[in-house]
């Protein structure tokens, strides 16, 4: 009879040590090649952030920054009604802050980024004006009182949650634009709005609007009837085809012409309409990625239980298929927002039209590298944000995976 | 027992047949488009009318009274419009084609950069391409027009590279080969060493399907033909004098002679739109790498490829097939996106366009012809990438 080998005599399985010189051993010294490339990496490293920490603390001169704040951020939008514009970043604050309470629950290293950042913006405001710095801590108070609710009471809260998120994007355009004469929410003419709230609203507007025609080009396109696949085939392809550019020259100079004798449409207006024709190509063939994503299965069970071809699309197809492209939709949204940069071409003044508009001013003359680090950095915080927000909201949700 | 009737089928009514109902949704979509076209064009022809230009392209036959910075083809003033649009026709094709080539190689570079197993090449590489997928292009190209290549030093105190290159705020000069006696000669040398070096390759992929080892047919071609072309130059050498000579770029009064210049204009719109969209292709061929399973690189270590081997002849073909098609979408971003040379100054199709709608006021045919160009070189690009993919495609079967 064999005997069990007592335990004591067993050696563990080797455990792997990590130190610091071992894993730099593995992960940087390898080979002798590796470890060439590390040197010369880390050297460009080391020289890339010496010459941006010098440049930034000895040469930079950011008062052509902090004197512009104001106009970078909104170009001329009237001053009495920024509270518009604050109302609406404290809203977005309570529904991050309630997203944020129902679907992740827990508060992770980027929640916190996201609260550090108004605190910092907060404290930089605070050594230049003094005026608004406090409405910056306002937003982190409201996302954490919309967290602690999500957390508390998920299950009722999230239907209106949802409801608000999906309605966010048309309330902002509602509320910037206003309507009336005076008032309270008085219209505010669309040649005021400038900045980066421009450049916001020209994405948001041409993600709104181009969602219902681009949900239509994308059945047409699946659709059976050839005179109808035909044509939204042709409209598809034929803007996908050309520049955004040559479409934004076409909505100034020729989207006049189109229109009657007697109807004027104002030159930001112009921009919209031609981003919003753009924008409906691309959103036709990101639905049509998620029509197609629908098994088959769908479609059959569907006729089974004897729904009609509308009720089968509207109740059973579409619902599945746009929560399957929800995350193509923000990759989308960060592509418009890149893309509005190409009305600064038409001399509208979005967030990069200002930044030339500032430089041509002789008392700012040479300060181009501040001037684009600042909006590049804005626009990067944006897209890298709003990209990575999507991917954890993806992850935590779990969509397109059921 | 009830029978069915013929009747029963032919109650219901047209407009709830199907095959009727199909017919009369086309027929409606068809009218109502053509309709609200008709009623589009025509506002736009009597506009125009009433501006007092007529729709007509008569005015591509006239004196164009401008200049363009840089031209592939001969143009002067006194050039017409056409001649004009095709200077900036043949300027995008240019960008667009270099971009396109030098974009495909960095991006792979910094794909593979992106996996290495070295954590600072891989974080480097993560870094350039999260800078630079985040931000606008026209914010970049702006900021390398401003910020780079015009605030490089004036032409008298221009930065020297070993005198092979000089950077100027005017522009890149850089040695360049120039043909001299003996290449009337050599030209058809070189063109002789070329075919046998073909031929040579071809024999070896030939040898290479029969007996069932590839050689490296291209490896053979190669040698064959640059062994070939350095013998023949001093061949060329003693009967004709030398082929080429290398041309440098010397300072000659206020500006740089010799050499191939480079305008700073091109040079922004240029690395802008490489450095860019080498930054998506590098996710791309990532992706595409990372798409291959795990099993196939195991399977080709164990049976005894080398690392290099693995990647050439089991990971890179496999991953090529899901590479192709979003390389093909960049490919076109590229292409569209040079229009926003005008920007930085460069004049491709869209500049020159812009300026002629300026200057002779013919907006809606300069659009429709600009149009029409870019909708061309999208179709041209996507038959032949399509073309490529089939040829990858995994044969099914």
């Amino acid at each position: 009879m064999t005997t069990l080998t007592p335990t004591k005599d067993v050696l563990p399985p080797p455990t792997e040590r990590s130190t610091v010189l071992g894993w730099m051993k593995k992960n940087l010294f390898g080979s002798i090649g590796d470890s060439i490339l590390t040197i010369l990496g880390g050297a460009f490293l080391v020289w890339m952030i010496y010459t941006l920490i010098v440049w930034i603390t000895t040469k930079a001169e950011w008062a052509v920054v902090t004197d512009n704040l104001q106009l970078f951020m909104k170009g001329q939008y009237p001053a009495d009604a920024d509270w518009r514009l604050w109302f609406l970043l404290f809203l977005l604050a309570v529904i991050v802050g309630l997203m944020w309470g129902i679907a992740i629950k827990r508060p992770t290293g980027a929640g916190w980024t996201l609260l550090i950042v108004p605190i910092v913006l907060a404290a930089w405001l605070f050594t230049l004006e003094r005026s608004s710095w406090w409405r910056l801590l306002v937003i982190d108070v409201l996302a954490i009182i919309g967290y602690l609710l999500g957390k508390r009471y998920p299950s009722k809260l999230s239907r209106i949650t949802y409801l608000l998120a999906l309605l966010y994007m048309p309330i902002v355009i509602l509320i910037v634009r206003g309507f009336g004469e005076d008032g309270f929410l008085f219209y505010v003419p669309t040649n005021l709005w400038g900045g980066l709230l421009l450049s916001l609203l020209l994405a948001i507007f041409a993600i709104v609007f181009s969602f219902p025609i681009g949900v239509l080009l994308a059945l047409g396109r699946q659709s059976k009837l050839p005179a109808v696949k035909g044509l939204s085939v042709l409209y598809i392809e034929l803007i996908r085809g050309v520049p955004l550019i040559t479409l934004l020259f076409m909505g100034q100079l020729m989207l006049p012409l189109f229109l009657p004798a007697g109807i004027t449409i104002d030159r930001v207006l112009r921009a919209i309409v031609a981003m919003i024709m753009f924008a409906a190509a691309y959103m036709a063939e990101n639905v049509r990625g998620g029509l197609q994503s629908i098994p088959k299965g769908q479609y059959e069970a569907a006729d089974a239980i004897g729904l009609s071809g509308w009720q089968k699309m509207v109740f059973i197809i579409l619902p599945q298929a746009l929560r399957a492209v929800i995350p193509v939709l923000v990759g989308q949204f960060i592509g418009l927002f890149k893309d509005t940069t190409l009305v600064a071409l038409l001399g509208l003044l979005d967030l990069l039209g200002i930044a030339r508009g500032v430089l041509a001013n002789p008392n700012y003359i040479g300060r181009q590298l501040e001037v684009f680090t600042f909006i590049g950095l804005i626009y990067w915080v944006f897209s890298y944000g709003m990209s990575y927000g999507s991917q954890r909201l993806e992850a935590v949700l779990g969509v397109g995976e059921r | 027992m009830t029978t069915l009737k013929k009747s029963d089928h032919a109650a219901v009514p047209f407009w709830r047949d199907e095959r009727y109902l199909k017919i009369i949704i086309q027929v409606v979509v068809v009218v109502l488009v053509v309709l609200a076209a008709i009623y589009l064009v025509r506002n736009l022809l009597t506009g125009l009318e009433d501006l007092g230009i007529p729709l007509s392209f008569k005015f591509l036959g006239i004196e164009s009274q401008f200049d363009i910075g840089e031209s592939l083809i001969e143009y002067s003033r006194t050039s017409t419009y056409a001649r004009a649009l095709l200077v900036g026709i043949l300027n995008t094709i240019k960008v667009s084609f270099l971009g396109i080539v030098f974009a495909t190689i960095f991006g792979i570079i910094v794909g593979i950069a992106r996996l290495s197993k070295n954590w600072l090449i891989n974080k480097l590489a993560a870094i350039y391409v999260e800078a630079l997928r985040n931000i606008p292009l026209l914010v970049f190209l702006i900021f390398l027009s401003t910020s780079v290549f015009h605030k490089l030093p004036r032409v008298n105190e221009a930065l020297s590279a070993w005198g092979w290159a000089y950077l100027t705020n005017r522009g890149i000069y850089v040695v360049w080969p120039q043909p001299s006696a003996g290449w009337d000669v050599y030209k058809w040398f070189l063109l002789g060493s070329f075919i046998i070096g073909l031929i040579v390759a071809i024999i070896k992929y030939r040898e290479g399907v029969r007996t069932g080892r590839m050689p490296l047919y291209w490896l053979w071609g190669m040698v064959v033909f640059v062994v070939l072309a350095v013998v023949s130059w001093f061949i060329a050498l003693f009967i004709a004098g030398q082929p080429m000579y290398l041309d440098f770029p010397s300072l000659q009064g206020r500006n740089f002679k010799g050499g191939k210049s480079l305008t700073p204009e091109f040079m922004a719109i240029f690395t802008g739109l490489v450095v860019y969209t080498s930054a998506f292709i590098a996710e791309i061929v990532r992706a595409g790498i990372q798409a291959v399973s795990k099993g196939q690189r195991e399977a080709a270590t164990a049976l005894g490829l080398s690392g290099f081997q693995t990647m050439r002849l089991v990971i890179f073909p496999q991953a090529l097939r899901v590479i192709i098609p979003p390389m093909t979408s960049q490919y076109l971003n590229l292409t569209k996106n040079s229009s926003l040379a005008i920007a930085v100054g460069y004049p491709d199709l869209f500049a020159v366009g812009s300026t002629i709608i300026n200057q002779a006021g013919r907006a809606v045919e300069v659009i429709l012809i600009m149009m029409g160009v870019y909708l061309t070189f999208s179709l041209l690009t996507s038959l032949f990438m399509n073309w490529y993919n089939k040829h990858t495609r995994l044969v099914e079967r």
